[in-house]
């Protein structure tokens, strides 16, 4: 065992110059993306062919990437660790996405939409990527109606919009629950598009296992090919991920059960600083852990706070039937504490106060873990058809899951690992800190900042993807010498030995306990201390227990079968051993943060009425982890990048 | 979520689990019976499979596998055969959205793969779908490329027609209605794409170069042809209408009577 008394000093060593250039542009906000494309290098259309870019993952970013870089002339290479692209887990996404049209004519503007980030971000994100983001959000909408993504529209055949927490207008553009699903397949239609035209090369069932770095830039990956096991090398000119979140260091979240660190992390520990591990969003309605056996948990939409009512009831440990609790007796406690945004606020905000509920002995269901969201009012106000066009499918998953009808009762909601803002450092060009190796999408840490608004990250995925990389991937290849660098070199040897010797030790451990036993334990730890409420006992706490965890781990983990052959649990046993070192860097940094901000809630600093109190004078700054191994343990020292806010005053978040 | 409480107290169903397994494509395969006890009625089915997998590597056997990913209905990677139907006995419902509690406690349940000779099999109950993946990249989409999109509402598209679009735009590529017919074809999944992009004005130009190019492919991966069963519908965990093959066919006899056939695979195709 690991003492459990570690202090700060021991944790981590701090950098002593920082290796952080953002490379954002300066001059006036609304013209610094504008002046950053003219001042980028471009290539020629002729000698594009001569480029080749390894793209992995196929979500909304990798999709939308591998298309675009396709059709101005590169060479392209796909994988994904599925068996289709259209797998990814962008697919699952269900309110909508956002974007700046100002259509319904209600005050809305790209300013309006980068404000509403910066402020929902808790001030923790950078402003130029910021303000870019929202100033492609309209491009994003025109690409994907014309991609033929069938959006919600009104009788006159104009698109419809819907509302998402921390804004006040409707700027959500949706196509019903399944908002995710389209705009993947519209990525993914595209993607295919190239395919069909032999200009991506397409590589399913292909797992990402290391990065490879020739003379300081990224020229490659390794590969295990899931259904052989084969061990394969790909060089190329530049490497893109966009391989998702992290959120199933948790064990249970929203996320898809094969979504994972895994390409991230070992682009970490190939030289890639990760920048904001702490910075993670639980999402407030989520339908609540039904028993030991569950294996993921599921989300509904934030959609459904446009119409549902959040409430518990007034007293303590009051488990009368719903429909029996007088509505003088209910309290609507988010509207009673934020009547400017109501049941939309933010949510980080909205899990917070879920949990001070339920903490409170005021929670429903038979444990008293979960809050309701109430459909009664709307469906007296609008009718029970149009609630069922607007969340049909939604309600239909809830009713598959708990059996209970939320047309006649009202929902029960519990918060959620939903999505990790943190992520691998980039600069303004989505380059990471090794040249060449770029990071889009969830993967980066780049635009939400400590807490990320609804509708938001499907804007961002298809934003890096169609409109960011394009252009800066071509600086990379006109600016740098790359010279011809193909898989027989000695990086490539070395690092596909690396993986094989990797592989070979999971197999030869033959322990007695099974990959899952293993990481449901790592992830009630992290639920437990690094999850809604952090604090520095409980922080350090787990510190000591992620380490003896992972140690048995390597002694004791089961792996069966062989490496030649579809094993799931060879898969997993990888990716669970990266989620053990990813999650001791979560809880360094936030023991480190001795500040509240978003979702990162530190029991330690918050106000007098509950809410998170930043540190705008110590830790206003993006932190950036650098890896080192030292003896077999990890070893991490931190970067820092200062925020500055130029346009959006830096003042304590409010919602009432 | 940390509470980890009890599943049902009541000791949960005990199932007679027959499961095809077999090591590779090239191998000969067979049913292989498991007990399992004290199931909870909350589990999913695939969350049912976890805790046999789970027994089973406790035991030192290897465990089943199959494709899934989302758990919501959503990704499509997930599919069996459940007592001979295409995923289970729901209507409307994926095999990761299937509930024990469909089930009786002293039940047998039979699981096996998706069949057709387009999905070779490639472990136990996981088979290769990448046929599907082919028919899309042929003409599955709009020629548009990344920045030449014109304002959004600059073309309305009627309500109607979009929501019909959405209905088929819905699909989640899983197989199951190839796996449900007895062709094996794969009409209801190329339907489905057929309508969703012809139905909305933008898809409107290349409608008839698509349709060849889809069907084209689809006969060349060895699917079937309709017989007008309708099990796919059935089976479909989005509800599919078999209408979008009525609209396959129609617009492929259309086609075929005004369009040369597809050749030289130029820009747009």
């Amino acid at each position: 065992m690991h003492s459990t008394t570690t202090t700060a000093s021991e944790l981590f060593t701090r950098a002593s110059e920082s290796k952080l250039d953002s490379k954002c542009p300066s001059g006036p906000m609304s013209e610094r993306w504008d002046k950053h494309r003219f001042e980028l290098k471009l290539v020629n259309p002729a000698n594009k062919r001569k480029f080749h870019a390894l793209v992995v993952g196929t979500g909304l970013a990798g999709a939308s990437a591998a298309a675009s870089l396709a059709e101005l002339g590169y060479q392209v290479s796909v994988f994904c660790v599925h068996d289709s692209p259209r797998r990814a887990h962008s697919i699952a996404a269900q309110g909508g996405i956002n974007g700046a049209k100002n259509y319904p004519n209600d005050g809305d503007s790209i300013r309006r939409l980068f404000y509403d980030t910066v402020k929902g971000g808790d001030f923790r994100a950078r402003e130029s990527n910021v303000y870019r983001l929202a100033q492609v959000s309209n491009n994003i909408i025109d690409q994907c109606v014309a991609q033929g993504v069938p959006f919600a529209r009104e009788y006159g055949g104009l698109l419809d919009n819907r509302s998402f927490g921390g804004a006040q207008v409707s700027r959500t553009f949706y196509a019903r629950g399944q908002t995710g699903q389209q705009l993947l397949l519209g990525a993914y239609q595209a993607l295919m598009r190239q395919v069909g035209l032999g200009r991506v090369t397409l590589h399913a069932r292909h797992e990402m296992l290391d990065l490879v770095v020739v003379d300081g830039i990224a020229r490659g990956i390794v590969t295990r090919d899931v259904v052989s096991g084969e061990i394969e090398s790909h060089a190329g000119d530049a490497v893109l991920l966009c391989t998702g979140g992290y959120g199933n260091v948790f064990y249970l979240s929203t996320n898809a059960k094969k979504s994972n660190v895994t390409a991230a992390w070992r682009a970490h520990k190939r030289g890639a600083l990760f920048a904001n591990p702490c910075f993670t969003q639980i999402h407030p309605t989520c339908i609540p852990v039904s028993g030991s056996h569950q294996s993921k948990l599921t989300l509904m939409s934030e959609s459904l706070r446009n119409d549902g009512r959040v409430w518990v009831p007034k007293n303590k440990g009051d488990q009368r039937s719903p429909d029996s609790i007088p509505e003088a007796e209910r309290d609507y406690y988010l509207e009673r504490r934020y009547p400017s945004f109501g049941n939309l606020v933010p949510r980080d905000i909205a899990s917070r106060a879920a949990k001070q509920m339920v903490d409170d002995g005021r929670g429903v269901g038979g444990n008293g873990m979960s809050v309701f969201l109430d459909f009664r009012d709307a469906i007296k106000r609008d009718g029970e058809n149009k609630i069922r066009e607007r969340y049909g499918n939604l309600f239909q998953m809830y009713e598959r899951i708990t059996d209970e009808d939320p047309y006649r009762v009202p929902m029960r909601m519990y918060p959620a690992v939903h999505y990790t803002m943190g992520g691998v450092w980039v600069d303004y060009n989505l380059e990471s800190s090794v040249p060449g190796l770029f990071v889009l999408g969830e993967a980066n840490f780049s635009d939400h900042g400590a807490n990320r608004l609804g509708a938001s990250a499907l804007m961002q995925g298809l934003a890096d993807g169609y409109f960011v990389i394009p252009y800066t991937i071509g600086a990379h290849f006109a600016s740098r010498k790359l010279g011809k660098v193909t898989t027989e070199h000695e990086a490539f040897r070395q690092a596909e030995s690396a993986v094989r010797a990797g592989v070979k030790k999971l197999l030869a451990t033959d322990g007695r306990r099974t990959v899952d036993q293993f990481h449901r334990q790592l992830g009630l730890i992290m639920w437990d201390y690094c999850g809604m409420g952090r604090s520095e006992k409980g922080l350090t706490h787990a510190l000591g227990q992620i380490r003896s965890l992972r140690e048995e781990f390597h002694q004791d983990v089961r792996v069966l079968g062989e490496n030649e052959s579809i094993n799931m649990s060879l898969e997993n046993a990888g990716r669970v051993a990266d989620f053990f070192e990813l999650g001791e860097l979560m809880v360094i940094d936030a023991l480190h943060r001795s500040e509240s901000c978003g979702g990162h809630f530190r029991e330690e600093y918050q106000t007098e009425e509950g809410e998170a109190r930043r540190d705008d004078e110590n830790f206003c700054y993006v932190a950036a982890w650098e890896h080192a191994q030292a003896g077999g343990a990890p070893r991490w020292s931190l970067h820092t990048e200062p925020l500055a806010f130029e346009e959006v005053k830096l003042t304590q978040r409010s919602y009432k | 979520m940390s509470g980890g409480h009890d599943d049902h107290g009541t000791g949960g169903l005990d199932l007679t689990l027959h499961i095809w397994r077999q090591e590779s494509s090239e191998a000969q395969g067979r049913f292989e019976t498991y007990p399992l006890h004290g199931v909870s009625p909350d589990m999913s089915f695939l969350e049912m499979l976890d805790v046999l997998n789970e027994q089973l590597v406790l035991e030192g056997r290897d465990p089943v596998a199959f494709d899934h990913d989302c758990r919501e209905g959503i990704c499509g990677s997930c599919g069996m055969m459940i007592n001979g139907q295409a995923h289970g006995p729901e209507r409307e419902t994926a095999t990761c959205q299937l509930h024990m509690r469909r089930f009786k406690s002293g039940d047998t349940i039979f699981i096996e793969p998706f069949r057709a000779r387009a999905f070779p099999l490639l472990k136990d109950l996981v088979v290769d779908r990448s046929a599907f993946d082919r028919i899309v990249a042929k003409g599955g989409f709009i020629s548009v490329n990344t920045g030449s999109a014109r304002d959004a509402n600059s073309l309305p598209a009627p309500k109607q027609d979009a929501d019909l679009a959405m209905d088929a735009a819905a699909c989640i590529g899983c197989g199951a209605c190839v796996a449900a017919c007895p062709n094996a074809a794969a009409m209801l999944f190329v339907g489905a794409k057929i309508s969703h992009l012809g139905l909305l004005p933008q898809g409107k130009p290349e409608r008839s170069r698509r349709v060849l190019a889809m069907v084209a492919q689809m006969d060349a991966e060895g699917f079937g042809n309709c017989g007008n069963i309708y099990e796919c519908e059935a089976a479909c965990p989005k509800a599919i209408s078999v209408e979008n093959i009525a609209r396959l066919n129609r617009d492929y006899l259309l086609a075929s009577a005004t369009e040369r056939p597809p050749s030289g695979q130029g820009e747009g195709v």
